[in-house]
């Protein structure tokens, strides 16, 4: 078995939302009970539809949002409740990648400030020793030397792309979180980034917790598979049982929606009606609203996992 | 049969920098109950050319020649008051973002009932009834209730139904569909792809689909037409072309969608051309991998490669 790097918890989130003076407070359930392993090395896929809690679930491991219940484990540790040291050492070894290179970077620091920052703030180096790192980093992401010296606006989505990834690895992190990082871009540039992101787990080993609605991108670039559906992991495999044994009625609709360029599946899944809101969640198991599987029991009682293997289990009632 | 055919339109945008034309000598036809799909990367001018269609353009552009058939009639000889007609009535748009092209003010059923009053003559009971029938035959649940629903109690493909109902309302003969499942789920994608199908099964309606997904193409349309920097480089029937793909971009394309594992993506060099840079020759040629001399100086005339398959690249010539 892989050594394990994060381990999640029966991890809880909520948020309060304000519904204005007489709409009182709700609560937005976000995630439900996530249990969790990633291991050393690995690219784990979080594949759902906007909305399941995947950027959430994101959030919480990097400490940008609290859970109420659960809890994460980085390297054996408790990432709640870290001491001081700890807690700067977490901050380097862990980085994210955020969805839109537009807005994840500040239009008014040139790209070399932006790289050379969290080498300023994390480690002691001396100035000249920072600039070997910044253009190290920066020729592994395929940046050239002279556009250290430009402003974010002199990019294109591609090339930003690429400045937030080498920010994100100038710190030579142990474990990287990358949220959705091509949907933004074109797709003959969401080759290159995908290529890009392929070659860095290859050559620094790293682990990449990979956020994706995109299941052909999964199916190239991931070891293992993770789905999500309002704020619960519903299936757990490696991307060959995910692909080519899926268990949970939603993985099979997931897999079957996506367009296949060799013509269209005569018995394409279609899933009636759209996610439920998290703030009203269905009882029993959370998919029964759309599920074409549906039975008596799933609509009172919460699944619990079924294992197929030692590493693919999903939650469903039609497997026990 | 064409319904509405694109014969050598040209046109540009006046910016502070000059003239700087966007599309060159563009031509595609639509036949009757068919789906055309016209692909490119963003910034290509697949939606500048979906609204020259309509003749709604930005104030800046500028159509220096070309004309569009529509049954018989030049669109770009009309009045303004004849077009006036034909918009929503014979030719509706479906936007990409069904989020905001909806008024938050008024009701579904106020904004369905305008369109029919103004391009049907109904009023009253009768077009209560006819905005009724056009949202259940998009499928929408409990229809008489969600007419007085406003956008906001929506979903996004909700959204995106009632707004397809609109144009289904006033039984349009050509539907645009500007990237219309973008801004939506995969499964909810599927849902609104299926009913489209449906609608041009049923009713006859032809479809312009603009979209940058080639998959989403493979499975729907069924005739091609790829864009490149403001020119169709190459055409045909969907089986055609996904069997012999002439077009290096067209190639390079395919080859850029994530699909057997291992392999190593094979990506485009380079970014899409600005509109301000003047190409000469073919304008695919500073990132095409089989570039030789005559793509530097000239533009490739359309070679026929294939029944009703015209593609413009110089390898053609070669190789007769």
């Amino acid at each position: 078995m892989d050594e394990s790097l994060v381990k999640i918890n029966d991890l809880y989130v909520q948020y309060k939302s304000d519904n204005g003076v007489f709409g009182g407070t709700r609560t937005i359930y976000a995630l439900n009970g996530v249990n969790l392993e990633i291991n050393k090395g690995e690219i784990l896929a979080l594949a759902g539809e906007s909305g399941c809690g995947k950027s959430t679930l994101a959030k919480t491991l990097i400490r940008l949002e609290k859970p109420c219940k659960g809890g994460i484990l980085y390297n054996g540790k408790d990432v709640f409740n870290l001491d001081k040291e700890d807690l700067r050492k977490f901050r380097q070894k862990v980085q994210m990648i955020f969805q839109n290179p537009y807005a994840s970077l500040d239009p008014k620091v040139k790209i070399y400030d932006t790289l050379a920052e969290p080498l300023k703030i994390n480690t002691k180096l001396a100035d000249s020793e920072i600039e070997k790192i910044v253009f190290d980093t920066a020729c592994k992401c395929g940046l050239d030397k002279d556009c250290l010296k430009l402003y974010p606006h002199e990019f294109s989505g591609g090339q930003r792309q690429r400045i937030a990834i080498a920010r994100a690895l100038v710190l030579n992190p142990e474990f990287v979180l990358a949220d959705e990082p091509v949907s933004a871009l074109d797709v003959s540039i969401q080759a290159q980034i995908i290529n890009l992101l392929k070659d860095l787990k290859e050559n620094y080993n790293l682990t990449f917790l990979l956020i994706t609605h995109d299941m052909s991108v999964i199916k190239y670039l991931a070891d293992r598979v993770a789905v999500m559906y309002l704020g619960e992991i519903v299936e757990v495999g490696t991307v060959e049982e995910i692909f080519t044994n899926p268990k949970h009625p939603y993985t099979k609709a997931l897999l079957s929606a996506v367009p296949e360029i060799n013509g269209k599946d005569k018995n394409k899944i279609f899933l009636q009606g759209d996610l439920p809101s998290p703030s009203n969640l269905p009882d029993g198991c959370k998919f029964h609203t759309r599920c074409p599987d549906v039975m008596q029991k799933c609509k009172e009682n919460a699944p619990y996992d079924v294992n197929f293997s030692e590493t693919h289990c999903a939650k469903c009632f039609l497997y026990n | 049969m064409k319904v509405l055919e694109v014969r050598n339109l040209n046109l540009g945008f006046k910016t502070e920098d000059g003239f700087c034309q966007a599309l060159f000598d563009v031509n595609f036809s639509l036949e009757t109950g068919k789906m055309l799909a016209l692909v490119g990367e963003s910034g290509c001018g697949k939606t500048i050319s979906a609204m020259s269609i309509l003749r709604l353009l930005p104030k800046n552009a500028k159509i220096i020649g070309g004309e569009i058939i529509y049954k018989n009639q030049n669109l770009f000889e009309l009045s303004e008051k004849e077009m006036h007609k034909i918009r929503g009535a014979e030719i509706a748009l479906i936007p990409q973002d069904p989020m905001t092209s909806l008024n938050p003010l008024y009701t579904i059923g106020n904004q369905l009932l305008e369109v029919i009053e103004i391009h049907q003559n109904l009023k009253g009971a009768e077009a209560e009834k006819k905005a009724l029938e056009a949202l259940e035959m998009v499928q929408i649940p409990c229809a008489k209730e969600r007419l007085k629903s406003y956008p906001h109690e929506f979903s996004g493909g909700m959204k995106q139904r009632a707004i397809i109902a609109m144009a289904l309302a006033c039984k349009a003969q050509v539907l645009i569909a500007d990237e219309p499942t973008t801004a939506l789920d995969v499964t909810i994608q599927a849902q609104i792809m299926k009913l489209l199908e449906d609608i041009k099964n049923n009713t006859g309606t032809s479809i312009l689909l603009i979209t940058h997904d080639l998959a989403l193409v493979g499975e729907n349309a069924d005739d091609i037409a790829v864009m490149y920097a403001g020119r169709i480089v190459e055409s045909a029937p969907a089986g055609e072309f996904f069997q012999n793909t002439n077009h290096p971009y067209s190639l390079a394309l395919l080859n850029s969608i994530p699909s057997r594992r291992g392999e190593k993506l094979k990506t485009i060099q380079g970014q899409p051309p600005n509109i301000r840079e003047n190409i000469l020759g073919c304008r695919f040629h500073p990132r095409c991998g089989s570039c030789f001399e005559p793509c530097k100086n000239e533009i490739p005339s359309y070679f026929t490669v294939g029944e009703n398959h015209q593609s413009a690249c110089f390898l053609n010539s070669v190789n007769n």
